[in-house]
């Protein structure tokens, strides 16, 4: 699912119900009841981080965050007026021991305040809580700094994730969040861009044929979903991280959020 | 603007867009050093009382520091920023984002809001310099 600041300002200021962002917020409501039925003990949140808890002064491109508590960020304008995330060790260290010795060079993160990146999605799916209502584990990526890793290494970390979740002794119920994108561009003179044709090939492929997109070279996501489209890659640990085939139970897209395209979906493993 | 003749990076040939690449980054580092410093209100404040004092504590050339002093948001790419960086001067000024989107596009804001509602700026004959080249002069 995209994560655009104006959602975040849209949600805090209560504008969700203006004409320009219903369509948005609406598409949300079968999102919002599927995750209160699914009650998941832990979610494990891809996302980016906007220059917050990383600057140029060090750049990992996978960063996972094991600590107790995640503060918000002031991102330039205070913090959002959200809940601080209260993170989950236990499990978030297993995940960063299991990918280092699945050969995943796993950045351990234990101080990192988190951005709309991380608190918008949060945001459109459980509303304005007091708390958020379960732990949340931050795996930050790199898409700022050219190169981002490749697609087929999001996927594949992807799966690397799950063999760690499988492999924890507690049983848990856990929910992955692919964040970023859809296609846009923020920068420069070609800001505004948005490619429907590209985004829906990419929802198309997303479910059941994964193997469409983890191939897709940088190259392509810039000239042909904008400079910040390439934050689609994330997408494609959440993939990796489920069953080879998978359900898709709702998905919503929509032109423009801010000045971006927005989409979503909502994806199960489809054995069980 | 100064790309480096050697670079031969094919997605140059992307119009209107800055890669933020290793070449960029490098000189872009204090620029968007800067722009990291705003994340902080006291260095909000600071900016705000005295724009030319705050300054001279980055590394800066001129082009840099007449690019934000002007809040030439495609000037401060050029000379090595990065949006999700030089953003936060916008935020620092209470301009929002839209209007330094519209600003990037060379564009009055209404009309920007007008063209996203719209669907946005298209791909196509949008993806190659060619494109431009034959079009907008």
């Amino acid at each position: 699912m995209s994560h655009v600041p104006l959602v975040g300002l849209a949600v805090d200021k209560g504008m969700t119900e203006e004409d320009y962002f219903k369509p948005l917020f609406d598409g949300f409501e079968f999102s919002k009841k599927w995750i209160e039925e699914e009650k998941p003990d832990a979610i494990i949140l891809v996302y980016n981080d906007h220059a917050s808890a990383f600057s140029l002064e060090m750049i990992p491109t996978f960063a996972l965050g094991c600590a107790e508590e995640f503060e918000i960020a002031d991102e330039g304008f205070g913090p959002r007026p959200v809940p601080t995330v209260k993170g989950c060790p236990e499990l978030a260290w297993h995940i960063a021991q299991s990918t280092i010795l699945d050969e995943f060079d796993m950045t351990i993160v234990n101080k990192m305040a988190v951005d709309h990146g991380f608190t918008v999605p949060l945001s459109l799916m459980f509303g304005q809580p007091e708390e958020w209502p379960c732990p949340i584990i931050p795996l930050s990526v790199n898409v700022i700094q050219f190169p981002p890793p490749t697609g087929n290494r999001c996927y594949q970390l992807g799966k690397a994730i799950r063999r760690a979740v499988d492999s924890f002794p507690e049983d848990m119920k856990v929910v992955i969040f692919g964040t970023g994108g859809m296609s846009h561009q923020l920068q420069g003179p070609r800001t505004g861009l948005v490619n429907s044709e590209f985004d829906q090939f990419f929802l198309d492929n997303f479910g059941p044929s994964p193997e469409n997109l983890i191939a897709i070279e940088h190259e392509k996501y810039l000239r042909e979903a904008g400079s910040e489209g390439i934050e689609l890659v994330m997408w494609l640990i959440m993939r990796g991280a489920l069953d080879a085939k998978v359900v898709e139970k709702h998905r919503h897209y929509h032109v423009p959020v801010s000045n971006t395209a927005f989409g979503h979906l909502i994806l199960e493993n489809e054995g069980e | 603007m100064s790309e480096d003749p050697k670079s031969s990076a094919s997605y140059r040939d992307i119009p209107g867009t800055f890669v933020f690449d290793a070449q960029h980054s490098r000189k872009g580092y204090h620029l968007n050093m800067f722009m990291m410093s705003l994340i902080k209100p006291e260095n909000r404040e600071a900016f705000k009382a005295d724009e030319e004092g705050y300054l001279d504590g980055f590394k800066l050339s001129p082009e840099q520091r007449r690019a934000i002093l002007e809040r030439d948001y495609n000037g401060m790419l050029e000379v090595g920023g990065n949006v999700y960086y030089t953003l936060k001067l916008a935020a620092t000024d209470g301009t929002p984002y839209e209007a330094a989107y519209a600003n990037m596009a060379g564009m009055e804001r209404q009309d920007f809001r007008s063209m996203m509602i719209a669907g946005g700026r298209p791909a196509d004959g949008n993806m190659h310099l060619t494109d431009w080249e034959k079009g907008t002069d």
